[in-house]
């Protein structure tokens, strides 16, 4: 065809990392952390569910109500009801969508118009960018930075913080919305009460939404507390209305239950953002695949009865990630790579200055950031894939933040194992 | 009012910090006048937030009601499709994420399947895209490939969704009706209805992106034939305009009809979007997913009477002539489609009275079933919601029933209709 074929609105988004390292990564004989799904398989219950799902009542293998099935939507306004502080109409404040993705997808297109500035805080889950992009908005990058730690102590994600004069020099009369991502995709960083206190105030004032990606809220180490920013109230005996107002809150059931193949996902807000939402839904994808929905809430009708409980799987799941993590983090060391200590999610990134230092030269394209390079090099000549951290930047700031790497610990035992191999392996060669 | 802070690494501060944002808060920069103006809408939603199915699936919903509106089978799907769901269940590796444009062992089937009908070969990884349903597939290609400005061609009546799709990606909907030619002594049918060729051509200019194409045809059942197509590809061939082929019920065509893909016309597959449904192909909708296995055990055995692919239209072709007859019966008169699962009957000889409905604007047919939802227990959807404004009055008169049923639905429906009738004599 002569004519130009793709839309404007696709400029400059078609590159995705995953699809470049997803490809290095199906070599043989290398250990996969790079993308962040679990090898091992979800718990029995889930799977129960899902086989309910698929056998018994026939009707669940054709269309359910557009906007969630019903069973899910109740179950997911009385659960997140509690954590919200909200009375919660699975009707009115409920979306379900493909995905977590599928929500922020959802949520851009329905409020970011073009010329809208969107804030996003570094280092962020990849595809807010393009997102805003697709949807004609301006991204405003503002980013997360280490203070100093003391020599010899390991770095932790809660140490990486906004400065809040830049991030309220951030917001414009054109700022539309805020993207928030915590617990943080790559960092690791759990947002602290104060911390999205700054945030929501910031909102406030600046009649600005807040899209709020918790996907991770499950997956929260060390005694560290999840806060859904939602929640949030203004002052004591102010009659200024919360956050709730102006608020989306994402979650996802392929990360709370370990099944990222099932692609459920949900939007939580008021009716007047989710109205839009349901907008753009039905002219999109109109439903969402029914099974997988009963199944999701048949995990939630379980969890709900055991919550609080040690046999509650939101109370496990963490606990068992918590040992790989920390496994992790003891095997890394012995190569010299220096880990920052995630307080939540899958995902820890590692600092690697030294090698950065002693091996500045790697193979790779003229300006291609350094872990770019690092990663390449690593899964080719120590067969272990990572993410290179600088793909969670913008484009101006990939330089500043062009020696970490990320590594995914939602593994089996096995890959941990594997994982110990190649580093006792590289450990070997490093020695003089 | 900030305080120049600099680089705070301790929660002391921070919370000064805040203090001094609350405070000038308070001095009175009240924004909850400012909530309404800037938590709003994108624009590229305006005007979109109406559905035809939302409200007719409501008024539908009481179980006194015998559904034969939305396009959903009460049928059970065949056996083998729903076993290959519940064994891919107990696979752990299959509850993660798959490639992301298709699962590959889908993506091989769908390859192997749609290889006899084209000439050319179609490469998994770069020529098939798996979506969310078809609905999926139609918003990716219009928002993928329709820019601001285009103009799209959409032939009246058109599947809801066109529209709003067309208009969210900022262009602009060219709207060209099916007109019906009857001819005396048969018996109307959906290939009495065609597009006039010269109206056609005259749709078309330099901003034509695309035309969609949805064969064979919601609501009407029409199943395109080949110099019906050859029309549309020379049109699109003349423009270089791009064709979106909608082709969900490919393979519910009935006797007499042969499917024919658009793609496959010389000069069009380059500028051809091919899209089809498993949720259709295998009575299940609310799959909207991977069905590789059970792709896998029809396409070995397309020559078989047992394939899905064969036995699924026959069943529905006994139903379909059933609904003729039925809806004859009582003074309706069908329109007897050649494919797809629906079938529009104009209404207006049954001269039904409305004078107790309230909102007296809406259209005709949208009267009609509301009246008949709730008169009858028999629902059904107004055909004037697959048109555009202007010619809505065209398309009033018809209602659109589903009839891919289980016999109990069918009989239900019988009931009710028989039971009319005999009010009516």
């Amino acid at each position: 065809m002569a004519k130009r074929l793709p839309a404007r609105r696709l400029d400059g988004i078609d590159h995705n990392p995953w699809v470049e390292f997803g490809k290095l990564a199906s070599e043989a004989d290398v250990v996969n952390l790079g993308q962040g799904f679990p090898d091992f398989p979800p718990p029995d219950f889930a799977v129960e569910a899902f086989q309910h799902a698929v056998s018994r009542d026939f009707m669940l293998n054709q269309y359910t109500k557009a906007f969630g099935y019903p069973p899910l939507t109740k179950i997911l306004a009385s659960f997140f009801g509690k954590f919200l502080g909200q009375v919660i109409d699975p009707l009115k404040n409920v979306l379900v969508t493909v995905g977590a993705y599928g929500a922020l997808f959802t949520a851009f297109q329905a409020l970011v118009d073009v010329g809208d500035e969107v804030i996003i805080i570094e280092p962020f889950f990849d595809c807010y960018e393009p997102m805003t992009l697709m949807a004609g908005g301006r991204p405003v990058f503002v980013s997360l930075k280490p203070c100093p730690t003391q020599d010899g102590e390991l770095d932790s994600s809660s140490n990486w913080q906004l400065d809040p004069t830049e991030l309220a020099s951030k917001f414009t009369s054109r700022t539309k919305a805020l993207i928030l991502n915590t617990p943080n995709n790559p960092l690791g960083k759990v947002f602290s009460r104060a911390e999205l206190e700054l945030v929501a105030s910031l909102c406030q004032q600046h009649d600005v939404v807040c899209i709020t990606d918790e996907v991770y809220q499950w997956l929260v180490y060390d005694g560290y507390q999840h806060i859904s920013i939602a929640a949030i109230l203004f002052g004591l005996g102010t009659s200024l209305p919360g956050m709730w107002e102006r608020t989306l809150t994402v979650g996802s059931a392929g990360k709370t239950f370990s099944v990222t193949g099932w692609k459920v996902g949900w939007v939580l807000g008021p009716d007047s953002l989710l109205k839009h939402l349901r907008t753009v839904h039905q002219n999109s994808v109109y439903h969402c695949p029914t099974q997988g929905q009963a199944a999701v809430a048949q995990c939630f009708e379980q969890e709900q009865m055991l919550f609080g409980q040690p046999s509650s799987y939101f109370a496990q799941l963490p606990q068992a990630i918590q040992h790989n993590r920390d496994h992790m983090i003891r095997s890394l060391q012995s190569v010299g790579l220096r880990p920052v200590i995630p307080q939540g999610s899958y995902f820890l990134i590692t600092d690697i200055s030294d090698f950065k230092s002693k091996m500045p030269d790697l193979p790779g394209a003229a300006d291609e950031p350094y872990d770019r390079r690092f990663v390449k090099w690593m899964i080719k000549n120590k067969g272990l894939v990572a993410i290179p951290v600088s793909v969670f930047y913008s484009v101006p700031h990939r330089k500043l933040f062009d020696h970490y790497i990320r590594f995914c610990f939602m593994k089996d035992e096995s890959t941990l194992q594997a994982m110990d191999q190649k580093l006792q392996m590289w450990k070997d060669e490093l020695r003089p | 009012m900030f305080l120049a802070l600099g680089r705070l690494c301790t929660r002391g501060s921070r919370a000064k910090f805040l203090k001094t944002i609350y405070a000038s808060k308070i001095l009175g920069l009240s924004t909850s006048a400012k909530m309404s103006s800037k938590l709003k809408n994108a624009k590229r939603i305006e005007g979109l937030d109406k559905n035809v199915w939302i409200e007719f699936t409501k008024l539908a919903a009481d179980p006194s009601v015998v559904n034969l509106g939305q396009g959903l089978p009460d049928i059970s799907p065949p056996n083998y499709v729903k076993e290959e769901l519940s064994k891919v269940a107990a696979i752990d590796s299959l509850n993660q994420y798959t490639r992301g444009f298709g699962h590959p062992s889908l993506v091989k089937a769908l390859s192997c399947l749609y290889e006899k009908f084209y000439q050319n070969r179609i490469n998994p990884d770069k020529e098939i895209l798996v979506t969310v349903g078809a609905y999926g597939s139609l918003f990716n290609a219009i928002q993928g490939l329709i820019d601001e400005g285009d103009e799209v061609i959409v032939i009246v009546p058109f599947y809801d969704c066109y529209e709003p799709m067309v208009r969210m990606a900022g262009a602009t909907p060219v709207f060209i009706p099916l007109r019906a030619k009857p001819v005396d002594g048969k018996k109307w049918s959906s290939s009495d209805w065609t597009l006039d060729p010269e109206e056609l051509a005259s749709k078309f200019n330099s901003k034509t992106k695309a035309i969609i194409l949805n064969t064979p045809h919601n609501p009407l059942g029409k199943v395109f034939t080949n110099s019906e197509l050859q029309v549309i590809a020379d049109l699109c061939i003349k423009y270089d305009t791009l064709c979106i082929s909608d082709e969900v019920y490919e393979w519910l065509v009935y006797t007499g009809n042969k499917h024919l893909k658009i793609a496959t016309f010389p000069g069009m597959w380059e500028r051809t979007v091919t899209i089809g449904s498993a949720g259709k192909t295998f009575s299940v909708t609310g799959w909207k997913e991977a069905l590789a296995q059970a792709f896998w055990i029809d396409i070995k055995r397309m020559d078989d009477p047992e394939c899905y692919f064969n036995s699924l239209p026959k069943e529905l072709e006994v139903k379909r002539d059933r609904m003729v007859r039925l809806l004859e019966s009582v003074g309706l008169t069908p329109i007897v489609p050649d494919g797809g699962y629906f079938i529009i009957a104009d209404v207006s000889l049954l001269d039904a009275d409305f004078s107790d409905m309230k909102d007296s604007s809406e259209p005709y047919d949208y009267k009609f079933v509301k009246w008949m939802t709730k008169n009858k227990k028999l629902s059904a959807i107004p055909v004037s919601a697959f048109c555009n404004a202007e010619t809505k009055s065209q398309f009033e008169k018809f209602v659109r029933f589903c009839f891919i049923k289980k016999d109990s639905t069918l009989d239900a429906a019988e009931a009710i209709i028989k039971a009319w009738k005999r009010q009516a004599s």
